[in-house]
């Protein structure tokens, strides 16, 4: 037999952030609370509001489902004494157990046979679990950032006022510090007055339905969509495609009305983004476009409530919304005021990491390693890169940055192109900060991979330099997100960049911060922190973690060319010459791995078997080492695999371990030879079947 | 509904729930937090509801009276309630309507909003309250002060006078707001707003500023060898208006900003620390209850 379970922990408004996760987190809770407490049910639903958890089991048990509990004893031998009586250890585990010894059992595990207490646990009325079950989820329920209240130790993400536990139409009775769980709940803080009386899950939903609470996150996510488009299509106007903002919205409200609001036109002088970040990140508005996708001076606010006085909350937003625009419209006239070269003045003055210094140090050095990759590169011009790198933090020291962070980069790039500065210049104060984001755009313009390769070498080399390097969770300065940046721009624009050169030249100009790691040290852990995000982001690319193993085995620092050779072993692994070069590589490298002596006389050689691998290695030679200089990977290897007739043979004919220590050294060399031009490519050992 | 009227609402709405009706603390501050009817009296076991008027100084924010809304002197209505009660939204919202807006007629939102202030070593979590779309009041239930937990915990409520006023009165500037009839915010405050932002951006004297706030720092440091705790704490709030007047006058870089809160937030541990003393050996006089209070001091003995 089943009843539903209703548990709904009434709360002071819980930060809409949360609760995305909150729900995940609830939804597992109760999973495996029934799992252990040995409870079916038909199914679980968590649904959230901002003044609301709720739990709804469907069909769960009465009664837990027995248990068959088996509890493993000493061995046989200890259980009895050697005259076949229960030993003194044996009667102990059975009275341990509840049991007479006559009712253990004996059983095999492996070789060893164990007394076994075998018996049957009789499940409890589901009754008689609840209280515990649902105390312990309210208690264990985790968040990113919880609270004490009143006189109480208990900590949740906002103050617990009620609590409504109901299975099938009984009470559940619960406490957590002064609550105690009752038959009551809430609807809407202002349009629902007063308690109500819940006799059953069925009568829950109805009454929140008729109290102006939407309680399911999905339905009220829908809605509010509906809403704004409809609103939307009014204006004939389409609203911003913005999830992550229309999620913030769903935990915002209980009950949604979208209104649309508008503003004077007068201030879409003021860039697009000044606006739109001004109206999402303080206001929660949808920003509207029209047809041709420019920006209206016009609004979609979701207000928590029905339609009633909505002109009065749409007058309220409007008079807000104005004040906002009106501080971006004079941020911007205040910055647009002089040329952004007179906002690098003061670059001194701001901090850009204690030990590293200010952003006028950071600033010049930015330039001195921008104009080393351009020159490495052959992109971009020295007066371009000197130009960019000079104004790309001026923004910083804006108005508008200052009070939208977010918009830094962005502002950048109008300010320059306010004062007249070259496109390219303007596009790569923009582009430095490329990609902000996993997914993001990459820099397009040659100055701005450049600067954008720079300022991501910069970071990463000051930190490593200082002895700052993640671990872990902790990774404040974002090296990841920027190494990852690196490797993108690298692999997307296939460049040729010998990093630990790029590396050790950025490690140069931090010789003033007096750094903790040495050069070569920090060299190697920039290197190596790099291929490991290449790693990652070879095996997103679908590459098999075998093939990037194998090529990252034989580092380099050049990962367009490791891109490169991963290609070509993966085009190996599935092509008709396959088996014929793991025979040569394997037969090569598994005698000659140990060997140390490079040099052999070819003179001693007496087989003609050896004769002519030996020709064949040397014609094949300086192809292969063309091919590697060329980066044509597929071609060296389609040539080692043609040597396996040559290997095979002599294998055949002759022994390679030979008393004779010269003609030994020569078999090996030969070997030794082969296997070093295939680890030009990778450690094919690693490649997996 | 005028500015002093509102006041006066709210002065008599928290009297009515049992609070005691301060007064402003006589030293700068830069929020009625800072004032030691709040700063201080969060801490502890001892119960407290207070509830004033508190004038807050924030130099960087001035504006040579050219903004509409934004003021380097502006009033905050302050209400703390320790422990906090179970029904403090209800309360506040019932505040609200006795200052004529009902939140039937709005769009009222808690939105999340944690308060921290570095200088103070004081953190709490809680809400910035919308009406329809514009910030009101900061809601913070107070978890730590002085780097001390907060036990009970109190419900700080502040609500931004200027702007409640000009939502009432529908008023696009805070200067137009009427004060009373015939007199706008601006004949009270323009004039001065004006001036503080010059001295505050320009004239301020950097060199005595520094000068003063170190003095003001031995001083703090001298009062407390003495275990004398407001006077100390006065010597505290003066650092941080200093430090204030410094930061707008552009004279404190990153690298010393951390330095100078750093310096602050000590002493106003130091001072939260001997506070706590203090009232422990005053015998807890705000628990009515004699036999709680000799629990708690017995418990407190134990440790």
């Amino acid at each position: 037999m089943a009843k539903d379970l209703l548990l709904e922990i009434g709360v002071e408004e819980l930060p809409s952030a949360f609760l995305p996760e909150t729900i995940n987190e609830l939804q597992q809770l109760t999973r495996s609370s029934l799992e252990n407490y040995r409870l079916q049910y038909e199914s679980i639903k968590v649904m959230a509001t901002p003044r609301r958890l709720t739990v709804y089991i469907k069909e769960l048990a009465e009664q837990q489902a027995d248990a068959r509990i088996e509890n493993r004893g000493p061995k046989k031998e200890i259980a009895f004494d050697k005259d076949g009586n229960p030993s003194k250890a044996g009667l102990g585990f059975a009275r341990g157990q509840g049991m007479n010894f006559e009712e253990l059992e004996i059983r095999q595990v492996g070789d060893v046979e164990y007394v076994f207490a075998c018996k049957t646990e009789i499940g409890n009325a589901t009754t008689d679990i609840l209280t515990e079950l649902l105390q312990g989820i309210i208690t264990s329920l985790p968040f990113p950032k919880s609270m004490r209240w009143g006189n109480f130790s208990m900590r949740f993400a906002r103050p617990i006022r009620w609590l409504l536990a109901l299975f099938g139409s009984d009470l559940v009775s619960l406490q957590i510090e002064n609550i105690a769980s009752d038959r009551y709940t809430y609807g809407h803080r202002f349009l629902s007055q007063g308690k109500l009386e819940i006799k059953d899950s069925h009568q829950y939903f109805k009454q929140l339905q008729d109290h102006y609470v939407i309680l399911d996150q999905d339905e009220r996510r829908d809605l509010i969509r509906q809403q704004i488009q409809k609103v939307a299509a009014d204006m004939n106007a389409t609203a911003m495609h913005n999830p992550e903002l229309l999620e913030e919205i769903t935990y915002l409200v209980e009950y949604p009305t979208a209104f649309y609001g508008s503003f004077s036109p007068s201030y879409l002088q003021v860039p697009a983004e000044v606006l739109t970040t001004s109206m999402i990140e303080h206001q929660r508005y949808f920003p509207l476009y029209d047809k041709a996708g420019k920006l209206m001076p016009g609004f979609i606010g979701v207000r928590n409530g029905n339609d009633f006085s909505l002109d009065v909350v749409r007058a309220g937003n409007e008079r807000v919304l104005r004040a906002r625009l009106e501080d971006a419209l004079f941020f911007w006239n205040e910055d647009t005021r002089q040329p952004i070269e007179e906002m690098t003045r003061n670059l001194k003055e701001v901090l850009f990491q204690e030990r590293l210094g200010n952003l006028q140090e950071k600033v010049d050095r930015l330039a001195v390693m921008a104009r080393y990759i351009g020159q490495q590169l052959s992109l971009s011009e020295p007066d371009l890169i000197n130009r960019s790198a000079t104004l790309c933090k001026a923004d910083l020291l804006s108005n508008m940055v200052y009070e939208f962070p977010e918009l830094q980069g962005i502002m950048g790039r109008y300010y320059a192109q306010h004062s007249g500065e070259e496109a390219e210049v303007c596009e790569a104060i923009f582009e430095h900060y490329l990609p902000r984001f996993s997914g993001d755009n990459l820099p397009a313009t040659a100055t701005g991979t450049v600067l954008s390769l720079a300022e991501k070498v910069h970071n990463l080399t000051g930190c490593f330099a200082i002895g700052f390097r993640p671990s872990g969770s902790q990774d404040p300065y974002a090296l990841r997100r920027q190494a990852l940046g690196m490797v993108n721009i690298i692999l997307s624009q296939q460049l040729e960049l010998d990093l630990k050169d790029i590396f050790a030249t950025a490690y140069d100009c931090f010789e003033m911060v007096k750094p903790d790691i040495d050069k070569t040290t920090a060299v190697n852990e920039l290197n190596d922190f790099i291929l490991q995000r290449l790693r990652g982001i070879l095996m997103e690319r679908h590459y098999s973690y075998d093939v990037v193993d194998a090529v990252l085995a034989c580092p380099s620092s050049n990962i367009t060319d490791l891109q490169r050779r991963v290609e070509a072993v993966n085009q190996l692994k599935q092509s008709g010459y396959y088996e014929d070069f793991m025979v040569v590589y394997n037969r090569a490298n598994n005698l000659s791995k140990k060997w140390e002596e490079d040099s052999y006389s070819a003179e001693v050689l007496v087989d003609d078997s050896e004769k002519h691998l030996y020709q064949q290695i040397k014609a094949v030679g300086p192809r292969i080492e063309q091919a590697v200089e060329q980066h044509n990977y597929t071609l060296a290897i389609q040539q080692l695999a043609e040597l396996r007739p040559a290997v095979d043979a002599f294998f055949e004919a002759v022994m390679v371990m030979v008393d004779d220590e010269t003609l030994k050294a020569a078999r090996m060399g030969m070997l030794k030879q082969i296997a070093a031009s295939c680890h030009l490519i990778a450690q094919f050992n690693k490649l997996v079947q | 509904m005028n500015f002093q009227e509102i006041i006066l609402r709210l002065q008599n709405f928290w009297a009515g729930q049992g609070c005691i009706i301060q007064q402003p603390y006589d030293v700068e501050k830069g929020a009625g937090t800072m004032n030691p009817a709040t700063f201080l009296r969060a801490l502890g076991p001892e119960p407290w509801k207070v509830a004033y008027v508190e004038p807050s100084r924030r130099p960087t924010d001035g504006r040579y009276g050219e903004n509409p809304n934004r003021l380097q002197h502006y009033y905050q209505y302050q209400v703390i309630l320790k422990p906090s009660p179970d029904d403090v939204i209800d309360l506040y919202l019932q505040s609200l309507m006795d200052l004529g807006i009902d939140p039937q007629q709005h769009d009222i939102r808690l939105v999340e909003d944690n308060w921290e202030s570095p200088t103070l070593g004081a953190w709490g979590l809680g809400w910035e309250v919308w009406l329809d779309g514009m910030e009101i009041t900061q809601f913070t239930y107070f978890q730590q002060c002085g780097g001390f937990d907060c036990y009970p915990v109190s419900a700080e409520i502040t609500y931004g006078l200027e702007r409640i006023a000009m939502f009432i009165q529908n008023r696009d500037s805070v200067y137009d707001i009427e004060w009373v009839d015939g007199i706008t915010y601006a004949d009270v405050h323009h004039q001065a707003e004006v001036d503080y932002s010059h001295y505050n951006f320009e004239q301020a004297d950097v060199a005595s500023l520094m000068t003063m706030f170190n003095l003001c720092e031995k001083e703090a440091l001298q009062v407390m060898k003495a275990k004398l705790v407001q006077p100390a704490y006065d010597y505290v709030l003066k650092c941080s208006h200093l430090f204030n007047l410094l930061d707008a006058r552009g004279a404190i870089s990153v690298t010393e900003r951390t330095g100078y809160i750093g310096r602050v937030r000590n002493l106003a541990r130091m001072v939260a620390a001997a506070f706590l003393e203090q009232r422990r050996n005053l015998g807890y006089p705000l628990i009515k209850d004699p036999a709680l209070r000799e629990q708690l001091i017995n418990s407190e003995e134990a440790i």
